[in-house]
């Protein structure tokens, strides 16, 4: 055999290997935000399906369906969104139906079931996989607890330049109409009129309007003493190195968030898919997506307080959220064109 | 070798880097040209030649004082860095011995090493009400109390500048290494006075190198979205952070293209006013 031709045999049987390697160790591909890139969450499927799970992070909504309508057909098996924008993807056929019997929504919290999102015309696309809160995060230790009880206390002179806003406009918007006595849901034009004052007064005491982990870093570090949108899953994870950093719901209430999760349409591995989701929102699946490493919030799934420890569910509050659940209403959920003009007040607030 | 045989080689040699700038410049920068000009239906792109995105931006308050921020914090970070980087870059060339050179620039360029946002954290941590510059004033006594340093322009600009001075020192460096001694050394024996020779024989020199590294760091700095994000606390909306935040919900690619060709052609309009001293070859 001369040397070309040796080369060529050799490569093309370490290609025929690489293939079948590839075809024998199957792999499934998933569009997530960060609390799903926690080896304690994935660990456990990958070992129970021999398979591996890609993971890819994204921030935003439109990130997600940008990077979804820019990949080919099949590269993605999972999706996790933002419970509000399921439709979106339902709409844009990126979501496949779900066996909601196989679904064990029958153990959920009742709020957070939320078929009215999950669910198009009686057929289930997603399901509710994670909550908690956008609501007053602060320093115990640096501001009287009592006055994060009221929405207009916390952006007062009194606090200014001590406060940072988080940087996502829905639930700040949602604060700031629920200081005003406006319902999230009932936000329109007229509502952003009334809450542009609140918004300016906000912007006016913040030191900075930040993202998570500017937001976390300059609570941590004494920056700022108060995060508004701020949550469980800003201080939860610091719990235990500063248990001074807290946060709470005021009187007026606050916003709710959750996040979903369903099977893109696309998926080459449908079947595989479905486990998969199916896993996250078992207890099991649900505690450890609870206690992820990049942020904490309530499992949709209260079974998991079986496996969750005293110690974790103390941290995220686990036998208030019947009171919270109550007090707080899920944020805003704009169409196209409110979501245009909610925008523009935004930045037209950022630039003041 | 025959003519025809010289310019298909020349071609061949040149080839890729052709195919490179049309694929990753001419192409994207067409696509995105085009994308301006469409709209969104709902979640669809609908092409075709719309004026909206551009009629909306000309209405919108909030992007002129963004373009307005972006001139002010690019303009400043500009001149701070130049005025930082010649000194700098002048003694590693008059006064540095020919052999020490090379290890006081890779010195001087040691910071590029780090990750940019992980030296933007970290510029957080030391500009912080508890970091090292606020306690070290208070050990020194020169304030009573933290200030505020942290989520400012002030920040956006040390950031900005910690970076720049580094790229400036390099651009202008390479061209006073090329300076012959000569030209001072005449300067000197007609009786000018070491100010004059800086004045009216170094400096106008060295203008290419300059304009050179001011423009990059004009076109890098306007561009930029992490320092005025993390440093600057996103206290002032910047161009690239209203482009940020037209993509992170809606996915708006067309109003996000139309702003970007704005800064295009700020940074075009930059180009032409500085290409006289331009000296790209320098760099």
């Amino acid at each position: 055999m001369t040397r070309p031709t040796l080369a060529l045999a050799l490569g093309t049987t370490s290609l025929a290997a690489l293939a079948s390697g590839a075809a024998s160790a199957q792999e499934l591909n998933a569009l997530v935000w960060c609390d799903h890139t926690d080896d304690a969450l994935i660990q456990p499927f990958e070992d129970a399906h021999g398979v591996t799970v890609n993971l890819r992070e994204y921030e935003g909504t439109g990130a997600a369906l940008a990077v979804l309508e820019q990949s080919r057909p099949g590269d993605w098996d999972v999706l996790v969104i933002d419970g509000i924008d399921v439709f979106r993807a339902v709409e844009s056929g990126l979501l496949a139906p779900l066996p909601a019997d196989e679904l064990p929504t029958g153990d959920f919290f009742p709020e957070i079931v939320m078929a009215e999102n999950n669910t198009l015309d009686g057929v289930t696309y997603a399901v509710t996989e994670k909550f908690g809160y956008n609501t007053i995060s602060y320093n115990s230790e640096a501001v009287d607890p009592a006055d994060m009880q009221d929405l207009a206390t916390v952006w007062s002179e009194k606090y200014a330049g001590r406060i940072s806003i988080y940087d996502y406009y829905l639930p700040v918007m949602g604060l700031a109409a629920i200081a005003e006595g406006v319902a999230t849901a009932d936000i329109d034009g007229a509502a952003l009129k009334t809450i542009t004052p609140v918004l300016s007064q906000m912007r006016a005491s913040a030191a900075s309007v930040a993202g998570v982990v500017a937001a976390q870093t300059a609570l941590a570090t004494g920056e700022v003493d108060i995060v508004v949108g701020g949550g469980e899953w800003l201080t939860a994870v610091l719990a235990e190195e500063q248990p001074e950093l807290t946060w709470t719901i005021p009187d007026q209430g606050a916003v709710r968030w959750t996040q979903s999760i369903g099977v893109l349409a696309d998926s080459a591995q449908p079947d595989l898919a479905l486990e998969f989701v199916k896993y996250i929102v078992s207890p099991e699946g649900q505690a450890r997506l609870a206690t992820s490493a990049c942020f904490w919030g309530m499992p949709a799934n209260a079974a998991a307080g079986e496996i969750l420890t005293d110690e974790q569910k103390a941290v995220l509050r686990w036998n208030e959220q019947e009171e919270y659940l109550a007090r707080t209403q899920l944020y805003p959920a704009p169409d196209t064109d409110l979501d245009i003009e909610m925008q523009d007040l935004w930045l037209d607030t950022l630039s003041q | 070798m025959s003519a025809v045989t010289r310019d298909w080689r020349a071609w061949a040699f040149v080839a890729p880097a052709l195919l490179w700038t049309l694929a990753f410049f001419v192409v994207p920068f067409l696509v995105m040209g085009a994308m301006s000009f469409a709209t969104l239906d709902g979640r669809s792109l609908v092409w075709g030649v719309h004026f909206e995105n551009y009629i909306e931006l000309a209405t919108r308050a909030y992007l002129w004082r963004a373009v307005l921020v972006s001139l002010e914090i690019t303009l400043t970070v500009t001149v701070v860095s130049v005025v930082l980087a010649y000194p700098l870059a002048a003694i590693i060339a008059f006064r540095v011995p020919p052999r020490w050179q090379r290890l006081v620039l890779l010195l001087a360029i040691l910071p590029f090493w780090t990750s940019y946002v992980v030296r933007s954290y970290a510029w957080l941590l030391v500009l912080a009400r508890e970091g090292l510059v606020n306690q070290t004033l208070l050990q020194i006594g020169l304030i009573a109390e933290p200030i505020t340093l942290a989520n400012t322009r002030f920040a956006t600009v040390t950031g900005f500048v910690h970076f720049f001075v580094m790229l400036l020192t390099l651009t202008i460096y390479a061209n006073l290494v090329q300076l012959s001694p000569n030209y001072r050394r005449a300067a000197m024996d007609l009786g000018a006075s070491g100010w004059q020779t800086f004045r009216f024989v170094t400096l106008p020199l060295t203008l290419p190198g300059i304009a050179t590294g001011a423009f990059l760091t004009f076109v890098l700095c306007i561009g930029d979205y992490i320092t005025p994000q993390i440093l600057g606390g996103n206290t002032e909306l910047t161009m690239p952070q209203v482009i940020m935040v037209q993509l992170g919900r809606r996915a708006d690619f067309p109003l996000a293209s139309a702003i970007a060709i704005v800064m295009m052609g700020i940074v075009t309009l930059v180009y032409l006013a500085s290409a006289r001293w331009l000296r790209l070859d320098r760099v």
